[in-house]
């Protein structure tokens, strides 16, 4: 494959691409990304995978209680009320497995399957408004031809058929195809219902960077050496610091004291990093009150 | 932060405020107690217990999003702390996805739905009924006429499986059999879910299909109408048409009607995607898709219905005459139902 700094360069782009913004009724500006096509795919697999799993169990839990397979047709169900009863569960437990399982979920307050909580993403409207059932409701409907039955399709149904079952076939791969046309990834159930796939993910606090020991005594920085970068470098630092590992404090380190001239002790690299953070952080938002702001260290 | 498994996580007050020797710092320390309350509320909506939020908290609710939703537009201009920034984007963000969401619960929801907003979704969408209605009655005379003029049509019509000795030149006492009762109920009940499962599945095909404009829709109405109709003809043949008819308006007037409704969905989809109007093609598809979604729901609750009558009122109900009423009855239920209930006035905002 490529090398690494150019699958990063196009993951990020990749990011940037799915990037929008949601202005709320507050008038604020909220960024949301876009669900990426290989994430709803990877959530769908995942879901297909519970509901698949938990017919085995289902079946096993059967199994465990005497009542094979092949006890299940339905001329033996007439003489066995339990074994009919069981007979109408499996049948309505397929039907609720294929049509409400996914609207179940995407119906409770994260609006998202298991798959997609697993993988980070959850259904929205489109219009920045409320999510309602019906919309909920139109984009599983329309998953039937998008999904189950392409699925039961290939799975034995249809090649054998000639002419017929290629034109199916290519009616399928329509929509099946469909989210790559266009830029929000949205498959036809989506059009219908007016929705969209987000990334729903969840951050935690970290801790605040400049709780520690003031030592803008010991390392005094001046304006040219805190010139020398901007946010972009600062948000670099942060998240070096955050991380704490010892040799790329070193490395970092290195590189501030080659840049702005300095001679650094060893042992000294997570002080100097500090003090040069809360230093550097301070300049640019004092700066960025006066509504000066330096992207990074290009600008 | 240790957390015990039994206890909720508490809110620890921020270190020192003044200690920290950023400006910026000091701005999110003052603020961090307010942000953890509405998280705290948040994953609570989102685990859908809201009884764990104590009665403080919920009255602070809104408060505390504004307030948080402020800090992140002032951290925006004066913090370089992207850590900060992003927990608090994540944050608004869900807190905006919970108290945007969804208000209504299921039963709220079920309340308002058969007060008169499927009622109403169907209203709306007559125009396409009309189509559909005229589709598939035109698909019954095709079915009909077909297999009058030449019988090898009935099997490339009807599939094998389907016909179980109801053939052209069938012997009129078969027939009459597979239109008689059963003894007992037994078994009739997995008939009547497998029925249900089936006849479910093909409608909201139906539905799904009219995102290609509606046509495989109409398609898919004039196929299953032929069905029938090639069957009728049978029937009639052998001189048993009344009884067929009989046996067939038990649960057809239902499930019929509840083809004709996805159908009938479908196609206003399909239909507003071809003729959008002044509005731009999302747009129209949206707001078609969320009632033609209503009045699939209508349609999967008219078939468990129709899979009842199915399974067993047409089994064990035998004279042609109690046959018919029943179904004359559903049917006008039905139309009475659609014509007759108004949303109330008041309307939620």
């Amino acid at each position: 494959m490529s090398a690494s700094a150019t699958t990063k360069t196009a993951f990020t782009n990749n990011a940037a691409k799915r990037a929008r913004r949601l202005i709320t009724p507050e008038g604020l500006s909220l960024p949301l990304t876009v669900g990426s096509r290989g994430a709803r795919a990877g959530a769908l697999m995942l879901d297909i995978v519970i509901l698949f799993v938990g017919f085995l169990l289902f079946f096993l839990l059967l199994a465990a209680v005497g009542i094979g397979l092949l006890d299940l047709d339905e001329g033996s169900a007439s003489a066995n009320p339990a074994l009919e009863l069981i007979i109408i569960m499996i049948i309505l437990l397929i039907f609720l497995s294929r049509y409400g399982y996914f609207m179940w979920f995407e119906l409770g307050p994260r609006a998202a399957t298991p798959g997609k909580r697993l993988v980070g993403l959850r259904v929205a409207a489109r219009d920045g408004g409320r999510l309602t059932a019906e919309m909920v409701i139109a984009r599983n409907l329309v998953r039937d031809i998008e999904v189950f039955l392409p699925l039961f399709f290939l799975l034995g149904g249809g090649q054998g058929e000639g002419a017929f079952g290629a034109a199916m076939f290519i009616w399928l791969a329509v929509f099946v195809l469909f989210p790559f046309c266009n830029k929000d990834a949205l498959r036809a159930g989506d059009v219908v219902a007016g929705t969209w796939v987000v990334e729903a993910k969840q951050a935690k606090l970290q801790e605040a960077m400049s709780l520690a020991p003031d030592r803008s005594t010991d390392y005094r920085f001046g304006e040219e050496e805190l010139a020398v970068y901007g946010e972009h470098e600062l948000q670099v630092l942060e998240s070096v610091l955050r991380q704490d590992r010892p040799e790329s404090l070193r490395e970092v380190a290195e590189a501030i004291t080659n840049k702005i001239g300095w001679q650094l002790g060893r042992g000294d690299e997570r002080e100097f990093l500090e003090a040069f953070y809360a230093a550097l952080r301070g300049h640019l938002e004092s700066n960025l009150r006066f509504g000066k702001r330096k992207r990074d260290k290009f600008s | 932060m240790a957390l015990s498994l039994f206890k909720t996580a508490e809110i620890t007050p921020p270190a020192d405020i003044e200690a920290a020797s950023l400006r910026s710092d000091r701005f999110r320390l003052e603020r961090e107690v307010d942000w953890q309350r509405l998280d705290a509320i948040v994953t609570a909506l989102e685990k859908n217990a809201p009884r764990r939020i104590s009665d403080d908290d919920l009255l602070e609710l809104p408060v505390l999003y504004r307030k948080t939703a402020s800090s992140l537009a002032v951290a925006r201009e004066t913090s370089l702390d992207a850590a900060t920034l992003s927990y608090l984007e994540a944050l608004v963000r869900r807190a905006w996805f919970q108290i945007y969401g969804p208000r209504i619960g299921l039963f709220g929801w079920l309340r308002r739905f058969f007060n008169g907003g499927w009622s109403q979704a169907v209203r709306e969408i007559w125009l396409d009924i009309c189509i559909a209605f005229a589709v598939m009655l035109a698909g019954l005379l095709v079915g009909w006429i077909l297999v009058g003029r030449d019988e090898s049509w009935f099997y490339s019509l009807v599939p094998g499986g389907m016909a179980q000795g109801r053939v052209p030149g069938a012997d009129p006492e078969i027939l009459r059999e597979t239109i008689a009762t059963e003894q007992s109920a037994e078994g009739l009940g997995v008939f009547a879910a497998s029925l249900f499962s089936n006849n479910t599945g093909v409608s909201i095909l139906a539905f799904a299909l009219g995102f290609a404009f509606g046509i495989p829709t109409l398609l898919l109405l004039v196929y299953n109408m032929a069905l029938l109709g090639a069957m009728l003809w049978v029937f009639a043949d052998a001189g048993l048409g009344w009884e067929f008819g009989a046996w067939l308006s038990v649960h057809g007037t239902t499930e019929i009607g509840a083809i004709l409704l996805a159908g009938a969905a479908g196609l206003h989809v399909g239909r507003t995607m071809a003729f959008p109007g002044d509005r731009s093609i999302l747009a129209a598809m949206q707001s078609a898709g969320v009632r033609a979604a209503q009045v699939m729901v209508g349609c999967t609750i008219m078939l468990i219905v129709a899979g009842l009558l199915e399974g067993y009122a047409r089994q064990l109900v035998g004279g042609t005459g109690s046959r018919y009423a029943i179904g004359i009855a559903m049917l006008v239920f039905w139309i009475g139902y659609f014509t007759l209930v108004r949303k109330p006035r008041e309307r939620e905002t």
